[in-house]
């Protein structure tokens, strides 16, 4: 098989951001970047589907600037055969713009499936994979928490609110994938050293002008100050007046 | 003036709320645009066409209503092809989507054969002149994006639970229209739809969240938690990530990772300090109640309503008095 996974350098988010002087993008001083969950699962997927059909070759693609090899070479130490970096100043908002230049890249590998994380949690719009599927043309089958692959022949699970889906699809296909699929394997110290002979192309990105453009980043407002209604279950009476007539909540 | 376009969700043969919210979310943007009107499509089995008057009712000026007997569950191809279609003919100034698991996949796909870009999990929107600017969270909602969509038509889905669907008078003419293409034909499909059990509501969606941390002290005691849901009777559960690895409750319960932003009328913190990750997930609730022992927890700073004390004492007294509440409506 000839597997694809796209992957995204995002920062960590158990920080408090600040935002940078233009008011459009983060201070990204002290941010620690890492390659996003999600995309780990992608990755971790693409693994075991290598190791179950011998002969397969896995790539790992990621947009943006040189700090984006870095990303890569963590896919690569965790055992992808290659890296194709798609160069461009900076990730944009954009997930059409983005979705555009992937599939230019693809169109061309032959690819029996290509494999994206369903979300990142930076930009949270979770569009790309999607997207990139259908300006192939080629099925798609977005948040799978299961997988089995057999004969050119798919099925997975997706989670929906208080349902499941069962959903077949043929290959060549593109999945997102969802919590729930694998626990990702650490790159190992042979893996490390491995992945520093690993072929890496570097590319110009083909991103098109964008249509949405970043008016503004803000911190969310400070909520106004609450108050403390009373101690112990005394409070009650006056918490469910104050949700009835105050909040209209109940 | 312009006309808006309004996806409404269905599983089976029910409507789904979200899908209410994208129509009344199409009336809103319609109205700010100069007064156009709303088109709404319904995809579902023989028997959906019965909704329309609901959906007329939250906004909608036509429902175009597809009807096939091959589409009892989600048919994303078709669904895709079918929205596509209308939105080509239609001329559309905006197309609005919900930010749910079939509107996550189904409105970029829409947006990339449309050749325009898309937000999700929209907060709130506004008409300025060319462009419709939108609100959105980004990481993980400690930073909200203003973002202006200069495409046409600008294809938005709607987060969960921040419009309230508005009812009027008025009744939808309805159409009735076919699939773009023959569900038969589809390459991906759904075989199968396991609805969970008891119907347990989605974090994102509920009307009132109820959230444990390790004040609880032990997995046993979320029945505490799960009694003031069942009281409530439109509440789901929560919990922290505390909670969630030490293996209390499974992982889609926390709250404040990737994608599990709850806005819920109410959210009510059971024992829950407030980590600044679990404060980031559910700090834009527009009711936040929080019942904890320590009096200097940061979840009093950001919560409306405070009580002080023992969550074993105050939970079932707080249960018995909504049970009371809502009773007497």
């Amino acid at each position: 098989m000839k597997i694809a996974v796209c992957i995204k350098r995002v920062p960590d988010m158990d920080v408090r951001f600040k935002i940078g002087p233009d008011n459009t993008s983060l201070d990204e001083v002290g941010l620690k970047f890492d390659l996003n969950d999600f995309d780990a699962w992608a990755v971790e997927a693409a693994l075991q589907l290598k190791e179950k059909n011998p002969g397969s070759e896995v790539t790992a693609i990621s947009l943006g600037p040189d700090s984006v090899q870095e990303t890569i070479r963590k896919a690569l130490s965790m055992g992808v055969d290659r890296g194709i970096h798609l160069k461009a100043d900076k990730v944009p908002f954009d997930g059409y713009s983005i979705a555009r230049a992937l599939s230019e890249e693809l169109k061309a590998g032959a690819y029996d499936l290509i494999l994206f994380g369903k979300i990142s949690p930076d930009s949270s719009n979770g569009v790309v994979g999607p997207m990139t599927a259908e300006l192939l043309g080629l099925p798609c089958v977005t948040a799978i928490s299961s997988l089995s692959i057999e004969g050119g022949k798919g099925t997975a699970k997706r989670e929906l609110e208080g349902a499941q889906e069962i959903v077949d699809f043929p290959l060549p296909a593109v999945l997102t994938v969802d919590e729930g699929l694998n626990t990702a394997r650490y790159p190992s110290l042979k893996g490390i050293m491995a992945a520093k002979k690993k072929p890496l192309d570097v590319k110009a990105a083909a991103l098109p002008a964008p249509q949405i453009s970043v008016r503004k980043l803000e911190l969310p407002a400070e909520r106004k100050a609450g108050r403390i209604v009373g101690e112990g279950a005394a409070a009650v009476p006056e918490l469910i007046k104050l949700l009835q007539t105050e909040a209209k909540v109940l | 003036m312009a006309n808006i376009f309004a996806f409404v969700e269905s599983r089976g043969s029910e409507l789904r709320k979200v899908g209410l919210e994208a129509t009344t979310a199409a009336r809103l943007l319609a109205d700010a645009s100069g007064g156009g009107e709303v088109h709404a499509l319904v995809i579902g089995p023989p028997g959906i066409a019965a909704k329309a008057d609901q959906i007329g009712q939250h906004g909608a000026d036509v429902v175009i209503v597809v009807e096939h007997a091959g589409l009892g569950n989600y048919n994303p191809e078709v669904a895709t092809a079918t929205a596509v279609e209308r939105v080509k003919a239609g001329g559309y100034r905006a197309a609005v989507f919900s930010t749910s698991a079939q509107g996550r996949d189904l409105s970029p796909r829409v947006a990339a054969r449309l050749g325009v870009s898309i937000v999700t999990d929209v907060l709130s929107f506004e008409v300025e002149g060319e462009a419709i600017v939108v609100r959105h969270p980004l990481n993980i909602g400690k930073v909200i994006a203003t973002l202006a969509i200069s495409g046409t038509p600008a294809v938005i889905a709607m987060r969960p639970n921040v419009i309230s669907p508005a009812r009027n008078a008025k009744a939808g003419r309805v159409e009735t229209a076919q699939p773009a293409i023959d569900p038969a034909s589809a390459r991906v499909v759904v075989r199968e739809t396991r609805q969970g059990s008891g119907g347990k509501l989605d974090l994102a969606e509920a009307p009132v969240v109820i959230a444990g941390g390790r004040g609880l002290k032990a997995a046993e005691n979320f029945k505490l938690v799960e009694d003031l849901a069942t009281a409530f009777g439109n509440a789901a559960v929560g919990a922290t990530r505390a909670v969630t690895d030490d293996g209390w409750r499974p992982h889609s319960d926390q709250i404040g990772q990737t994608g599990r932003l709850v806005s819920p009328e109410l959210y009510i913190a059971v024992g829950i300090s407030g980590a600044v990750q679990h404060l980031a997930g559910m700090r834009i609730s527009k009711t936040i109640v929080a019942v904890n022992k320590d009096k200097d927890a940061p979840i009093f700073k950001l919560a409306d309503y405070g009580i002080v004390g023992d969550v074993f004492e105050i939970i079932p007294a707080l249960t018995e008095a909504v049970r009371e509440a809502k009773k007497q409506h």
